[in-house]
């Protein structure tokens, strides 16, 4: 299956989901996945960070506005952080994120937090097949396009001014 | 040699911000005396043909408040852009799209029908709503167009300064006024206001704890606040650690919390969600239905988090309205 290069909503689309995932469980995870020859939709690209912690909103808001069709954020189980604390963390903003993203119209299956341990190589498999089944369900977010779209109430207006100002300038030459 | 000709412009704001202008006092003759005004619709009277005749470049700046919302509006920030040396975007509605941002949660559609037809106090029989075009007694009469979403100003002109606040105080406005003048301006693209967060400036600083750990959150009205004691320590939501400084903390002198009017400094890309990250991380349980309970008190994120800025946040405008 290809994913690069499909952007939009035309056909031959597939989704694109970003994924980040904690350096110490869910990364050794994927790594252990991968090792392990489990085979797993290749929809996702993953972005390795040092902690679930470190997951802040505005990542995930950011993968949206640039196109992403879904979010995956990995971490340690509870009572499991390397950084004892993080994953609560990322657990308290996931959940309020995702009344925000249901504000914004975003539907809820294109955001999830999973925990992982190192050991779970499966549960990446499986995580990964299901999202990437709902999102295909679901079809492209497509923001980008979306905003390109709405914008061009805006740029309709500047090109018919500037008709009107060539006009103007040209019955203006001809006056003279 | 003549005055630096300034103007002042007017899009989708509620006036406060010409108030500002006015609330200058005194200080309002000194600026006066320094330039000459060639627009300002609040308050004087002059035609937009006026303006269309002038050279291009020959105003040195618009300080332009409101968001953009119509094609009228549109259309007279690219001409207030093309007069001036200096577009200045002037006050939150310009700067972030403001209060009118958080229509970008329904479409012109929805508002247009809300406002003309269902709401409570409106008598509309025939349903008559403003159009664009209509013919009256062998008249074509014109109207500017509503458009689809709200804008901040750099999303349709280019912007050369923003000046913050819902409104800007007098302070900023003068210091702002004055910097023109002399000559004195940052880098092209500079918010005029202290680049640090507003608890670096708050009164109440001392008495925010290192640890918060929310137990649940309440409104202002819900709760009589202890008007020496920082306002996240008491449970209520206060913008303060994602907001930009500048204003005096005069919210906080009334005993009222930070909404976050003046935006954010320039390490955050998107102030809501950069706010929303301080607090929930802050909240005391570990389990999501604990966190949920805290969570509860804060019934409406999009309109407590992007209530500025919406317009300018990453998402912008809510999907299929």
């Amino acid at each position: 299956m290809k994913t690069e290069g499909n952007s939009g909503s035309g056909a031959g689309w597939s989704p694109r989901i970003v994924a980040f995932f904690c350096n110490w469980c869910t990364y050794t995870a994927a790594d252990l996945a991968g090792v392990s020859r489990l085979k797993y939709a290749p929809n996702v690209r993953v972005i390795r960070l040092m902690c679930s912690g470190r997951v802040d909103p505005q990542f995930i808001l950011e993968a949206f506005a640039r196109g992403a069709d879904g979010v995956l954020v990995g971490g340690c189980h509870p009572n499991d952080c390397h950084y004892v604390e993080g994953n609560y963390k990322m657990l308290r903003r996931a959940r309020m994120l995702e009344r925000l993203l249901e504000g914004m119209g975003v539907e809820r299956e294109r955001f999830r937090l999973e925990w992982i341990s190192a050991a779970e190589g499966e549960k990446v498999k499986v995580v990964v097949n299901e999202m990437v089944e709902r999102i295909r369900a679901l079809g492209p977010l497509g923001w980008p396009e979306r905003m390109g779209e709405w914008d061009r109430e805006v740029a309709a207006l500047a090109e018919r001014v500037a008709v009107e100002e060539r006009k103007q300038q040209e019955g203006e030459v001809e006056h003279v | 040699m003549s005055k630096p000709k300034v103007a002042f412009y007017w899009c989708a704001s509620c006036g406060g911000c010409e108030e500002t202008v006015v609330d200058l006092a005194e200080d309002i003759l000194g600026v006066v005396e320094k330039v000459e005004i060639v627009l300002w619709p609040v308050a004087m009277d002059f035609k937009y043909k006026d303006i269309e005749a002038m050279a291009d470049g020959s105003i040195v700046a618009t300080f332009l408040n409101g968001a953009i919302r119509s094609t009228e509006q549109a259309a007279m920030a690219r001409l207030l852009r093309r007069k001036s040396r200096y577009m200045i975007a002037y006050g939150t509605c310009a700067h972030l799209g403001g209060i009118p941002g958080l229509a970008n949660q329904y479409s012109r559609e929805q508002i247009l029908r809300f406002n003309y037809e269902e709401s409570p106090s409106v008598v509309n029989e025939g349903g008559v709503r403003p159009r664009v075009r209509t013919e009256e007694g062998g008249h074509e009469l014109e109207l500017p167009e509503l458009h689809e979403g709200v804008r901040a100003l750099d999303q349709v002109v280019e912007v050369d300064y923003y000046v913050p606040g819902c409104p800007p105080t007098p302070n900023l406005t003068r210091a702002a006024v004055g910097a023109l003048l002399e000559g004195r301006l940052p880098g092209r693209g500079s918010v005029l206001a202290p680049d640090v967060a507003l608890c670096s400036e708050c009164p109440r600083r001392e008495s925010k704890p290192v640890d918060l750990a929310f137990s649940g959150f309440v409104r202002p009205h819900q709760k009589l606040l202890d008007p020496g004691k920082c306002f996240l320590a008491q449970g209520v939501v206060c913008m303060g650690p994602g907001t930009r400084a500048g204003c005096g903390g005069q919210c906080i002198g009334g005993n009222m919390p930070c909404t976050g009017c003046f935006g954010p400094t320039t390490r955050v890309k998107d102030q809501g969600a950069k706010m929303l990250s301080s607090l929930c991380s802050n909240v005391g349980p570990k389990e999501e239905a604990g966190i949920d309970e805290v969570l509860k008190g804060i019934p409406d994120p999009v309109g407590t988090f992007y209530r500025y800025g919406l317009a300018k946040s990453l998402l912008r405008r809510k999907k299929n309205v």
